[in-house]
């Protein structure tokens, strides 16, 4: 199976497809029979002695042995431990309702910011976007946000968002912002000088100099999901020039 | 569902870029979005794409009994439908606010300026008159939904064709398409609405807004034209005040605008025409361009055509006598499959020759 994956790596494939555990006919008596072990990263899921496809897009491996289904996403879905940028829709009482893309809106505990106690209330008002991860993320229950980590501290989490432009991107290209050393993010530094949040799901947030800078970065990453890297390299190289 | 709510921080930033006279998109002010207009395959079918707004217009006619206060003249009817596809924030079979509004819009735009001529749709004086209905769909909504809607409306009414209808005596024969061609309706005039948001309360203006500066606008004002500089009608929503200079300033450009819609649609007509007398296929899918990655791609693979006839020949001598009584079908039942470059790929319908026979007389003189 391992070598049936590493065929189709690079492939386009669909759901439906399966990888099944073929073993050799012969095993060498000799050799050492190592067992082999295969890491199914997202879009891969094992069903018995199956291994099924349940996302369409490219098979992609790392080593040793991990293999994942590579696709296009727009939709976020919730998952435990994931940084996200939420709008604040609500606030009632003790407890705040943020959107951030999902199925239903997340809570967010005034408590939960880093030096907020009962009678030091955090300064959140309705409409503010705000850095948090989640710490419940499951499809059973409401999904709850935090503004600290494990240790207590904002650690670049919380309130943020005067002056800049939010927009949305593919939750690829957010990852890819997101990966030690990212060719996308290399290519932007040697455009303008900015600040950047970027949101797992999908939100980005950017704020430069100018309007008009704010503006040409915003709209770059947004057509730079879907291009090669020579193209965008190409497009990055005539924005710093100034055609653009 | 509910939509996204907008942020702060984006409703400060659209603001201080209106400020600067810069949009998000890079537009000028007065500039309207990229619009693409296409036709579908049955006559009265219209998709309108403005910037990624995405609009459908389909009308359709039947025969009915007129009002009992107009018997010679025809009945139109619009209904423009807000597609949950359209946004989220649409649900569907309620009548929201905006889907009245823009109903009423519409009526207006197009009824009460006449541009139909409702006396030529009549068959028999107060039995029998046409009654033609506007089925307007929203497939996509980023902002300005009224011009769009407009556009699609009267483009699908220029182009569609009712049935031609005989008289003799009491008799009233319909009849279909093969048997007669089907006639156009009588159009006097083509008007499109234009639509102008204000910010900072009236301070700033700007046409076309995308549906992040509709969300952040103060209002809203609407003027229907056609190409003669005739104001069809005009509306202006969000309890603005305007001075009478705004007004006259915003007429003058949407003459400008008006002007430009109408020749772009004709432009569009035109195509269609030509390209229906040419007996091309016309029509949706062939209007959408082919973007697709995988489902039957193979590479090209070149064939050597170099000693080919010699080569069949060798492989007809070797193979056994056909049977004599039946001309081989092969060719005649293949179907031609035109793919989006033009080119003409003939597909063989048997698959139980093995022998692809390139001329057909050889085989008659095979040798037994």
């Amino acid at each position: 199976m391992f070598s049936g994956l590493k065929d189709k790596v690079g492939e386009v494939l669909l759901p439906g497809d399966e990888f099944s555990l073929e073993t050799d006919d012969t095993i060498s008596l000799t050799e050492r029979v190592k067992p082999e072990k295969v890491v199914c990263g997202p879009g891969l899921r094992r069903s018995g002695d199956r291994l099924l496809v349940c996302k369409s897009g490219v098979l992609r491996h790392k080593q040793p042995n991990m293999f994942w289904m590579d696709s296009q996403q727009r939709r976020y879905v919730p998952a435990k431990g994931e940084t996200v940028i939420g709008i604040v829709t609500v606030k009632s009482g003790d407890v705040f309702k943020v959107d951030f893309g999902g199925s239903e809106q997340a809570s967010l505990s005034y408590l939960a910011f880093e030096g907020a106690t009962k009678r030091n209330r955090p300064n959140v008002q309705v409409g503010d976007l705000v850095f948090s991860q989640f710490v419940v993320a499951n499809r059973d229950m409401e999904p709850e946000l935090v503004c600290v980590d494990s240790s207590g501290r904002a650690n670049g989490m919380g309130v943020f968002g005067g002056g800049g432009l939010l927009f949305t991107v593919s939750l690829g290209l957010a990852r890819r912002l997101l990966s030690p050393h990212s060719d996308v993010l290399s290519d932007l530094q040697t455009l303008f000088p900015c600040e950047l949040v970027v949101g797992m799901n999908g939100r980005l947030w950017v704020k430069s100099s100018s309007v008009q800078q704010t503006l040409v970065i915003a709209n770059l990453l947004q057509s730079c999901d879907t291009m090669t890297a020579p193209q965008r390299q190409e497009l990055f190289r005539r924005a710093a020039q100034g055609a653009l | 569902m509910k939509d996204t709510p907008l942020s702060n921080c984006e409703r400060d930033f659209l603001l201080k870029a209106i400020e600067e006279k810069k949009r998000l998109d890079g537009r000028q002010t007065y500039d309207y979005r990229k619009m693409k207009i296409t036709f579908g395959t049955d006559f009265g079918c219209c998709f309108v794409d403005l910037g990624k707004t995405r609009v459908m217009a389909q009308v359709s006619g039947e025969l009915v009994t007129p009002k009992e206060n107009r018997p010679n003249e025809g009945i139109m009817f619009f209904n423009i439908e807000l597609s949950p596809m359209a946004s989220p924030a649409f649900e569907a079979g309620r009548q929201s606010e905006l889907s009245v509004k823009l109903n009423r819009q519409l009526e207006r735009c197009l009824r009460n300026s006449k541009c139909l001529d409702t006396e030529s749709l009549c068959v028999v004086s107060g039995e029998k008159v046409w009654q033609i209905r506007v089925d307007v769909h929203m497939l996509n909504h980023d902002g300005n939904l009224m011009d769009a809607a407009s556009i699609a409306a009267i483009t699908a009414l220029c182009h569609f064709r009712r049935p031609d209808v005989g008289i003799q005596g009491d008799d009233v024969t319909v009849y279909s398409p093969e048997e007669r061609d089907p006639i156009p309706l009588s159009i006097y005039h083509m008007p499109i609405s234009v639509s102008f948001s204000f910010f900072q309360q009236g301070t700033y203006l700007l046409v076309d807004p995308c549906e992040r500066e509709e969300r952040v606008m103060d209002g809203l004002l609407m003027i229907a034209m056609n190409k003669h500089r005739e104001i069809c009608s005009i509306q202006s929503s969000g309890g603005i005040m305007l001075l009478k200079e705004q007004v006259m300033r915003c007429s003058k450009i949407a003459s400008v605008k008006v002007s430009e819609i109408t020749e772009l649609i004709s432009k569009a007509l035109e195509n269609d025409k030509k390209a229906r007398k040419a007996g091309g296929k016309c029509g949706f899918a062939e209007s959408m361009p082919q973007e697709r990655i995988t489902a039957l791609k193979m590479d090209e693979t070149p064939v050597e055509m170099t000693d080919v006839t010699d080569r069949a020949n060798d492989i007809v001598q070797k193979a056994e006598a056909p049977p004599q009584t039946y001309p081989l079908q092969s060719l005649n039942n293949s179907s031609i499959y035109q793919d989006h470059c033009g080119d003409v790929v003939e597909i063989s319908d048997s698959e139980e020759e093995e022998v692809v026979i390139l001329h057909p007389e050889k085989a008659d003189k095979a040798p037994t």
